[in-house]
């Protein structure tokens, strides 16, 4: 019995000595790091998101009202429709302001978004649906200021920029409330329930 | 014998050890001497059957024509497709919710036909915003920048040189189940819950690479971006990230297919699939949100006084019965099992009841391992149907003790109007005395 317990305690201490060993090799086995260095100059191309809450992000350019009413009727009609009432693919980009109150939530641009960046970083990086990223950063703003003017937003002769699009005070700004679930508190009846 | 394959659930097996300790009067193991009964009364019934079958043996059985013959060969070089019986089992696009263009688009599991937790890749869902690319993997490049110290790019052979991991994980869309809110719109189980699938997913932690870049630590929030005609974007809380986010390249043993974001996608476990950002090509790291159209006009859920929920990612405790399900039919009285599927974003499943009589009363369900974090968990219960006008349904309990809510519990806290996202109220199939089974959302 003693004999036993004598080895058994050795053995525990070779285990415990060799697995510091390897947990000491483990600790000096090298990190794997397989990442290459890469400057944010190289990925300008690829560093197109806006944070719209104030329009960080925005590029140099700018366009008008009336330059984008002419570059919707070239590039984006077809789909969305006439005054971006809703289309052939698409419904209404206009209108709804005020409607979250009733029965039926009429989600648009206008209505919808909080800031109104959010039309430069969209549209940028999804449109037209067929040739997406293909319109250049004065177009971008054109589209914006249009479909802000159908809204009721900015004025006819307004020129969105980067400075401009963040000050356009959009009717949704305060709609939003964090995540507050769990909201249900259902209990596991299974009898009379 | 049917039901000595029911395998019991968690709460059972934690009864099993009571029994040995002769404590028999808990409702524990009541239940379990009620299971046991059952068990021996279905075994009775098979025998019978078993009886039937032997005085009816008047027909000799022919040998099949398998038997008497070679088979196909083995091809020399193929990827092995389903037996051609098997071909209705399809995704199928939504038609429920009909799209007038199908790039921007969805298609649905059939949950009906799955026969395991795992969704085979062929059959899992697709949601797109702009198509599904064909990426060259040796092109393809993952770029790490902005509140990091060395902005980093990696190919995909770099990525696949990490040590890997795998984890079973399911998937869900937030708008899984938005057109059966209060009324019925959905015939099968494919068309209401087919945004729902679920995984054995492989690839490296995202927090590898963004300790390797060197991250501020003042950063708060990552944004995932697609290298999809959309960009798909996301922005996600660093702590998530952190947590348990993966860069996934493999899913089911294999590498992922083109609408699941082949070569590289986000996988977020338990959050809505939308985040889980496929194709992925950067990873920016910032210390506020982007606030884009797919986390403000979109993915946000209807709250009353015309306010709206933001960033609420987790898809909590669901569970859906698949078979039988809606468009099937019972083919007479006697007895069925009840089987589905129960998962939660945030855990484990505990306990699944089911309910005959539309949920004036419920009868504990039996779970089949393994009860995985995050993961979908089979319940069954073997049903003895009288012939009379049913509406059954299943309610899961998952490991917060959060229970599966009633679409009119969750109508309390929020607003049900329009395209309406998280819906994870208990869902009824009405079974009529014919025997037909139907969507019976009301």
């Amino acid at each position: 019995m003693r004999s036993h317990k004598f080895t058994g305690a050795l053995a525990l201490l070779l285990f415990s000595s060799l697995a510091l060993d390897s947990a000491d090799a483990q600790s000096k086995s090298p990190t794997p790091r397989f990442g290459k260095p890469i400057a944010e100059a190289d990925i300008a191309p690829w560093n197109i998101d806006i944070r719209t809450s104030d329009g960080k992000g925005l590029p140099i350019g700018k366009g008008s009202v009336a330059e984008g009413k002419a570059l919707y009727a070239a590039q984006c009609v077809a789909c969305h429709g006439e005054s971006a009432k809703g289309g052939t693919m698409y419904g209404t980009m206009v209108g709804g302001i005020g409607s979250f109150t009733t029965n039926t939530r009429v989600l648009t641009p206008g209505s919808m978004y909080p800031y109104a960046p959010i039309l430069f970083d969209y549209v940028r990086r999804t449109m037209p649906m067929t040739a997406p990223q293909s319109l250049n950063n004065d177009q971008v703003y054109a589209l914006a200021a249009y479909i802000l003017n159908l809204n009721g937003l900015v004025p006819d002769n307004a020129v969105m920029d980067a400075e401009s699009l963040p000050k356009v005070m959009m009717p949704n700004r305060n709609g939003f409330i964090p995540d507050d679930r769990p909201d249900t508190m259902a209990t596991q009846c299974m009898t009379d329930c | 014998m049917q039901t000595t394959d029911v395998t019991r659930g968690p709460r059972s097996r934690s009864v099993s050890a009571t029994d040995n300790a002769a404590d028999t009067s808990s409702p524990q193991s009541q239940a379990r001497r009620r299971f046991l009964r059952r068990g021996v009364a279905l075994a009775g019934a098979t025998v019978a059957s078993a009886t039937g079958i032997a005085a009816a043996r008047a027909q000799k059985l022919e040998i099949p024509q398998s038997n008497l013959e070679m088979g196909r060969i083995i091809e020399p070089n193929a990827y092995g497709m389903p037996s051609k019986f098997e071909s209705r089992v399809s995704r199928r696009r939504t038609d429920v919710f009909v799209n007038r263009q199908n790039w921007s688009d969805w298609s649905m599991t059939p949950l009906q036909d799955q026969l395991g937790i795992i969704t085979p890749n062929g059959l899992f869902f697709e949601r797109h915003h702009a198509g599904v690319p064909d990426i060259d993997p040796d092109k393809h490049t993952l770029v790490i920048h902005g509140m990091v110290k060395q902005p980093l790019k990696f190919s995909m052979s770099d990525l696949m040189r990490y040590p890997s991991v795998s984890k079973f994980y399911f998937l869900e869309c937030s708008g899984n189940g938005l057109t059966d809110w209060t009324k019925a719109a959905s015939t099968t189980v494919q068309q209401s819950h087919g945004l729902l699938s679920c995984a054995q997913w492989t690839g490296i932690p995202v927090s590898t690479l963004l300790d390797e870049a060197g991250m501020d630590p003042a950063a708060k929030w990552v944004l995932f971006e697609g290298a999809d005609g959309s960009g798909h974007a996301r922005s996600i809380p660093i702590q998530k990230v952190m947590a348990d986010t993966l860069l996934v390249y493999g899913q089911n043993g294999e590498r992922l297919r083109p609408e699941q974001g082949y070569p590289l996608r986000a996988f977020i476990p338990g959050w809505e699939g939308n985040v889980s950002v496929k194709w992925l090509r950067r990873i920016k790291v910032s210390d506020q949100p982007w606030n884009l159209r797919s986390e403000t006009a979109r993915y946000t859920d209807p709250m009353p006084e015309g306010k709206w929920r933001q960033f609420s990612f987790v898809m909590e405790c669901k569970s859906v019965i698949t078979r039988p399900s809606g468009g099937m039919k019972l083919s007479g009285p006697g007895i069925y099992p009840i089987e589905g599927f129960a998962w939660s974003g945030n855990g484990t499943i505990k306990a699944v009841d089911v309910t005959f009589d539309g949920g004036k009363s419920w009868r504990e369900a039996a779970l089949e391992e393994p009860f995985l974090d995050r993961c979908l968990t089979r319940f069954r219960y073997v049903w003895e149907w009288d012939g009379g006008p049913a509406k059954i349904a299943s309610r899961a309990v998952d490991s917060t003790g959060y229970v599966q809510p009633t679409v009119a519990q969750i109508a309390k806290g929020r607003a049900l109007v329009g395209f309406v996202q998280h819906h994870n109220g208990i869902f009824p199939w009405s079974v009529s005395a014919s025997g037909e089974v139907k969507n019976a959302v009301a």
